[in-house]
């Protein structure tokens, strides 16, 4: 019973969503406010019902009941309960419900906190909204149904929740991920409202900007997350490998990354607009690309759930949609949004447009990079395969980040519109002077060696963080004292410096933990010991535990610090009973700049095993730099600016006025 | 109208060097960055070169394994699409789903004894799953069957 109502729900959502995508719009175009008016409750309804038809799935992986074929194929009775509850998104039915139901709570949230957008814009935000859960309910109804039953041979045991999956990495990656990548609907919605309209000004700008920002801190999140997941369940200790799947959630990332920024100046400068608008409807693409190849089998890894050729025919039929009618829409309408102030060559308009071509281009060259074995697949045929490998991805990406990172500084120290060359001289100069120098001491004096890399890495962060120090002196240079200028400054300041000082945390993790790792796989016999460094890891041996759906070998490593007893490390190779399939769990001691890892590998001859030990230096800051950047993004979106918009229309009225038309704040709820 | 100009230069010049910079840095990195799969009948065949990067595909053979009495880390084990075998060395622990009589891909290059020398030897996420690699060694190796193993 339960199944049938999540079920129908689901049609429920997807009739209401039908209304969504048309109602509002004939509205706007009939002038008829009832129609326009009627978005909102819809929303509510779709969400509703997509709640309803979430926990229905929720249920029925909670009871067991192995008579819905996706439960059959995703759970077992050992499971404990929490990963019975995350295993709903374990698998492609369940998590493309997910996926749906991130579109209806965004759509919920836009209906919510837009009080203060005209009707007609928020009928059409909405709308296309609609559009965009129409899309997936039918495909999910269509030809991926979690709600489907196996009702003439119900099996008494489900097959299992991949190991791999039975982790708290994913109760909280996919969740943060899609929010990300669903969020960036958003600003792909308000983006088509403005070539509908035609309008494209400030406040259109102030609208999309905290969306943007809150799917791009969610996606940060999300990608960090998946990253840390990977370092510590696929068991081998790295933590980005360039896989496809990475790729195709790191691109609509970094577009949305030049999507913010590009935002800025369409907001305070009224330029750049069809260029913000393609962005916008890029970084969904992206998005909605992500999603077909991951899920269309494509290109097979742990996300890929199952290869199935009709799934990605619907998926590449959507995707052609919103790429093809936007960019349709686009050719016809983008010279109607043509922005017109002027800017000098060194103006932050500039920069910021450095900023937006580096990562556009970089973003160009991973998609390259991830689909060039497709093509040349598709070209050659199917005997001749390449695989485009690490090198590829580094040598494209690692230059362009280390420019981007160089103009980071330039460009928030200097001003909109036009800034002399003598004043960014004047400022900046002891910055790079200082960075510079410490660039080469720190590295000298810490490891006694410097080289290009670690020179450029160290210099860079240095270069990011005194530019930071710098461009607030400047900024509190006319205020009474420090604290009352730290105070004048406002939160999205505060925020884009957050997220600046996270990109310099993030440089220096990744350049210090490539080059300073150490990572030794060695044969130890119990008693046998490793030396690196100060510490000392002696293999303990390996011995047998229970866990409540698996057996295991549980290795014991001692480590000694300079000699002195210090921790143990127990890493595991886990059997999981009901499909057989072994599971390294690493352990990792963390640490603030270091983590020490050990994994087992494969037994060889009696009681040796293979064991994996890393020390790896400042590893943590990659995860610590990610957290940053998306704090700063959320910190940007609490500013007053976005909380009392109307403030200069509405100057005449008092606040209390105010509060009684309803001007309630697109933030209001989080402040 | 100078000023206009300025910009729309500018932005015409960034586009350039931009463009200029991404084709340079993707002829370098995709002549870096590319190893072609080969089977093992095409290993060999003698279409690799000793030295070069390439991937490998195929079914490891069944009691190939030799873990034992070999220094430190080493495993070997022969690579086969059931017409040709190629013998593949690697140090390091293997992946938890690498069993005799499944399917493997590994990355590395020939050394100067024709073993091939694995850098890595990739992990598939999934039991049930085949990489399309290891398939294509083997449609590959079935088609050429009666031409090549029994010649």
């Amino acid at each position: 019973m339960i199944p049938e109502l999540g079920n129908f729900s689901l049609v429920l959502a997807l009739s209401l969503a039908v209304l969504l995508s048309v109602l509002p719009m004939v509205g706007v175009y009939r002038n008829n406010q009832l129609l326009m008016t009627l978005s909102r409750p819809i929303c509510s309804g779709i969400w509703v019902f997509m709640v309803v038809s979430f926990s229905c799935l929720a249920w029925a992986f909670l009871y067991d009941d192995f008579s819905v074929a996706y439960v059959a194929r995703n759970s077992n009775t050992l499971l404990p309960w929490y990963y019975k509850f995350t295993a709903v998104w374990g698998g492609h039915e369940g998590s493309l419900l997910l996926w749906v139901l991130m579109v209806a709570s965004w759509t919920y949230a836009v209906s919510l906190f837009s009080r203060n957008l005209p009707l007609d814009i928020l009928a059409r935000v909405l709308s296309v909204m609609g559009i965009i859960s129409v899309c997936f309910l039918l495909f999910m109804l269509l030809t991926s149904n979690p709600f489907d039953r196996l009702m003439l041979n119900t099996p008494a045991e489900g097959t299992d929740l991949n190991p791999l999956l039975q982790d708290f990495g994913l109760i909280v990656h996919p969740p943060f991920l899609y929010m990300g990548y669903v969020g960036f609907s958003v600003a792909y919605a308000f983006a088509i409202t403005a070539l509908l309209t035609g309008k494209l000004d400030a406040a259109w700008a102030r609208w999309t900007r905290p969306w943007t920002n809150t799917a791009w801190a969610f996606l940060t999140i999300g990608i960090a997350l998946g990253s840390w997941w990977a370092y510590y369940e696929l068991g081998w200790g790295g933590w980005w490998f360039w896989d496809p799947v990475e790729n195709v959630a790191f691109m609509p990332w970094l577009v949305g990354t030049a999507l913010i920024h590009s935002l800025a100046v369409t907001e305070k400068r009224g330029v750049f607009k069809s260029w913000t608008v393609l962005l916008a409807i890029a970084a969904f693409s992206l998005s909605l690309l992500g999603t077909f190849i991951v899920r269309s089998g494509l290109i097979t890894s742990v996300h890929a759930f199952a290869v199935d050729p009709e799934r990605g025919l619907v998926l590449l039929a959507i995707l052609l949609l919103v790429i093809g009618a936007s960019l349709f829409l686009y050719a016809l309408r983008a010279p109607v949004v043509k922005g017109s102030a002027s800017y000098t060559a060194t103006s932050r308009e500039v920069f910021l447009l450095i900023n937006n071509i580096l990562l556009v281009v970089s973003t160009a060259g991973i998609l390259l990079g991830t689909l060039y074995p497709l093509i040349h697949e598709a070209i050659n045929g199917e005997a001749n395969m390449v695989s485009v490998g690490p090198p590829y991805f580094n040598t494209i990406f690692l230059p362009l980040m280390a420019i981007l990172a160089a103009f980071l500084t330039v460009g928030s120290i200097s001003r909109w519109k036009k800034t002399s060359l003598s004043y960014l001289k004047q400022q900046l100069m002891k910055v790079l002077v200082c960075s510079v120098v410490l660039g080469i001491l720190v590295p000298l004096v810490v490891t006694r060696e410097v080289n290009v890399a670690i020179f450029i890495a160290v210099t860079l962060a240095f270069w990011i963080v005194f530019g930071i120090v710098r461009d607030i002196q400047i900024k509190t240079a006319n205020k009474n004292s420090l604290v009352a200028g730290l105070k004048s400054l406002s939160l999205s300041y505060y925020g884009m410096q957050i997220a600046h000082l996270g990109m310099a945390v993030i440089i220096l993790g990744i350049c210090l933990t490539s080059h300073y790792s150490v990572e030794q796989d060695v044969r130890l016999a119990p008693g046998e010991q490793l030396e690196i460094g100060r510490y000392t890891f002696i293999f303990v041996g390996v011995s047998p535990v229970q866990g409540p759906n698996y057996v295991a070998d549980a290795g014991e490593i001692t480590v000694l610090k300079n000699g002195k007893s210090y921790l143990s490390l127990f890493p595991e190779k886990r059997t999981y009973r009901a499909t057989g399939s072994v599971q390294t769990e690493a352990d990792i001691n963390v640490g603030f700049f270091r983590d020490l890892f050990a994994a087992l590998g494969d037994p060889r001859g009696e009681d040796a095993w293979v064991v994996r030990i890393h020390v790896k230096p400042f590893v943590f800051w990659i995860w610590l730099g990610a957290f940053l950047m998306a704090g700063g993004g959320i910190t940007a979106i609490l500013d007053k600016r976005y909380r009392v918009r109307e403030t200069k229309n509405l100057k005449a009225k008092t606040s209390e006025q105010v509060k009684a038309s309803g001007s309630i704040d697109l933030l209001g709820e989080a402040s | 109208m100078l000023a206009h100009r300025q910009q729309k230069l500018a932005i015409v010049l960034f586009i350039v060097v931009g463009a200029a910079l991404a084709v340079g840095l993707l002829l370098v990195a995709l002549n870096e960055g590319i190893n072609v799969f080969y089977t093992p009948t095409e290993v060999s065949a003698g279409d690799v070169s000793q030295g070069q990067n390439f991937r490998v595909g195929g079914m490891v053979k069944t009691g190939s394994l030799v873990k034992d009495g070999l220094d430190g880390t080493e495993v070997n084990f022969l690579a086969t699409d059931f017409c040709n075998d190629i013998l593949v060395s690697f140090s390091g622990p293997l992946p938890d789903l690498f069993r005799e009589g499944q399917g493997v891909v590994a990355d590395g290059a020939l050394n100067e004894d024709g073993v091939f020398r694995a850098t890595q030897i990739l992990a598939k996420h999934d039991e049930n799953y085949m990489s399309a690699e290891v398939k294509a060694s083997l449609d590959a190796a079935e088609t050429e069957t009666a031409e090549v193993c029994h010649q």
